[in-house]
């Protein structure tokens, strides 16, 4: 009996970190599959349903307006974030001054929570006492910058607070990937005359490829979830305009009771992560095993 | 030209762009300058705004400096009015957020440095199915599984409780934390634990004898990561919270949204504040280890 404890000791250490993961991510997650494919509304029906709620869900307005929403922000944050971040990276790289002071300032967003982001934002943009005002103060009478309760710009504002939180972290990863390139590829290229410029964007750039991969993998899986900064910034308003799918599927639980359209929701978010995560996984453990 | 300038070397080079090179830095720190001022300027208006009053805040611009040092809407974000019903303060909900941090940090931490002990140095077969098993859990939108986690708290008695909080953050942390102790400890020659197991060192002795005390950095760094992610937790706690149970983030945004009176931007920006300064100090005492958290995890938004 010892001695079979004493062999097994590994492994039942490992049991209860498996086990709470195969409960409550895999199981949980089977559970919500299978409540979207029946008609469950306040309380989980467990009757099969067919696909009437995926029916159901892309057949709904504030779903789509979701899903368009989704993309919009996708691609303006990944845009935004990526430049900003890769511009800071390689000026920061060239021997700044008070680099450490800089990168601080860059980074220290990513410290914060999406709601206490979402609560400066809300009172920076608000049109009666916000930058419209601060304008208008300075002289410019006409300036108009109301986009947080403009139902055709509100989604830009959530652009604008992500990218604030989340640009000086693309930063951090293309700054680590620069470091990471030897000197003497950098000098021999001068010396071969190439300009700063055709150094970056000729040789330093393309050597980045995986850290490129790695800032879509992650502002994707952080966009797809964006959840918090909504709530704080616009609670999805006005109207439903900015509605986000985290945000439809929460509602759609716990405000509307609809509980198997919302668990179909789930899953297609569910569906988008992999679709990005699985691939990224799939290279991540190649890379490592051919070390 | 290019031959040139071949034979010529390096410093000479550097000497003749000597002049393009001072513009480029100019327009460098120009350009570093204004993206900082853009990060910098939200947390300059928080702070600016929650030191005024609600007066000065009509009356100025978002950048005005504050007339005085008025740390009334501090008081008022922390501690209330104290006029009862309908007064909400942080106070309650920042030590709510304290009771969720501190056992949920230690014990996310601590499974995270078994398993990540047991796949490096006990490999068994098909330990790499099992890590990719627990890893998967660090991507997974929670929203496919609140529904099954809301239900299964209250089966469990615990829902709208800070316990329920401290077993959800704690699980959904153990393959964050199983990631770094894993990473962290693949790189520590296994030849020490075989010379202590030959030594006749069991499983424990092994751990706390060796493996332990050079798990400083990594320790820290899984601690600040988890205390971030925790801290700024706002789906959980909103979702299976409300109320006294309610942790801080959820807290501040039902004080901001809260349309009962007059907006008093002054108290949101201090409760803003309030809620914030904890991630922000050990960002700025402990950036290098939060840095590395980020970069070799960051996987969650």
């Amino acid at each position: 009996m010892f001695k079979w404890l004493e062999k097994n000791l590994p492994k039942i250490v490992m049991a209860p970190a498996v086990g709470l993961i195969g409960w409550f991510v895999y199981g949980f997650v089977l559970w919500t599959l299978y409540i979207s494919f029946t008609n469950s509304k306040i309380l989980p029906k467990y009757e099969l349903w067919g696909f009437g709620q995926y029916e159901k869900l892309w057949a709904s307005r504030k779903w789509l307006i979701a899903v368009d929403n989704l993309l919009i922000f996708t691609a303006l944050f990944l845009i935004f974030c990526v430049v900003i971040g890769i511009i800071l990276a390689i000026f920061l790289d060239q021997k700044i001054r008070a680099e450490g002071l800089l990168r601080t300032i860059y980074l220290y967003p990513m410290a914060l929570s999406f709601i206490v982001t979402g609560t400066a934002w809300k009172w920076i943009l608000n049109p009666t006492l916000g930058i419209q005002k601060m304008f208008r103060d300075w002289g410019f009478e006409n300036f108009t910058f109301d986009w947080l309760v403009d139902r055709e710009m509100a989604i830009y504002t959530i652009v604008i607070a992500g990218v604030w939180q989340s640009a000086g972290f693309v930063m951090a990863l293309f700054l680590a990937g620069l470091r990471s390139v030897e000197d003497e590829i950098v000098k021999a290229a001068k010396i071969d005359g190439a300009s700063l410029f055709t150094v970056y964007w000729k040789i330093l750039l393309p050597m980045m490829r995986p850290v490129f991969f790695t800032s879509f993998v992650i502002l994707v899986h952080i966009s797809i979830k964006s959840y918090d900064l909504i709530v704080a910034l616009t609670q999805g308003g006005p109207g439903i305009s900015t509605t986000m799918p985290a945000l439809y599927m929460t509602q759609t639980a716990f405000h509307k009771s609809q509980v198997g359209l919302s668990a179909a929701s789930a899953m297609m978010m569910f569906m988008a992560v992999a679709a990005v995560i699985i691939p990224y996984l799939y290279s991540e453990l190649r890379r490592e095993n051919a070390r | 030209m290019q031959d040139s300038l071949k034979s010529s070397s390096y410093q000479q080079l550097e000497q003749k762009s000597k002049y393009t090179n001072m513009f480029l830095r100019w327009f460098l720190y120009f350009i570093l300058i204004l993206f900082a001022s853009y990060f910098i300027f939200p947390l300059y208006v928080m702070v600016v705004t929650s030191l005024k009053t609600m007066e000065e805040i009509r009356q100025g611009t978002l950048l005005s400096w504050p007339s005085g040092l008025n740390i009334e809407s501090w008081a008022v974000a922390w501690g209330g009015r104290g006029y009862g019903a309908g007064d909400t303060f942080l106070r309650p909900y920042f030590w709510n957020s304290i009771k969720m941090v501190v056992p949920a940090v230690f014990f996310s931490t601590f499974i995270g440095a078994m398993t990540g002990y047991v796949l490096t140095k006990w490999r068994f077969k098909g330990d790499q199915w099992v890590f990719l098993f627990l890893l998967f859990g660090c991507f997974i939108p929670f929203q496919a599984i609140l529904l099954p986690m809301a239900r299964t708290l209250g089966v469990l008695g615990i829902s709208n409780s800070v316990i329920g909080l401290v077993l959800v953050h704690t699980v959904y942390g153990i393959p964050f934390t199983t990631l770094f102790f894993r990473n962290y400890y693949i790189s520590v020659p296994t030849e020490l634990v075989k010379a202590a197991r030959i030594d006749g060192a069991g499983f424990f002795k092994i751990f706390f004898k060796i493996l332990l005390p050079i798990s400083a950095p990594i320790i820290v760094v899984t601690v600040i990561w988890q205390f971030t992610q925790i801290w700024n937790d706002f789906l959980f706690g909103s979702t299976f919270s409300f109320g006294e149970a309610a942790p801080i983030q959820v807290a501040l945004n039902n004080m901001v949204l809260s349309s009962t009176s007059v907006k008093e931007y002054n108290v949101d920006m201090a409760s803003a504040i309030i809620a914030g300064i904890p991630t922000l100090i050990v960002y700025v005492l402990a950036g290098k280890y939060f840095i590395r958290g980020l970069t070799s995890g960051a996987v969650k938004g």
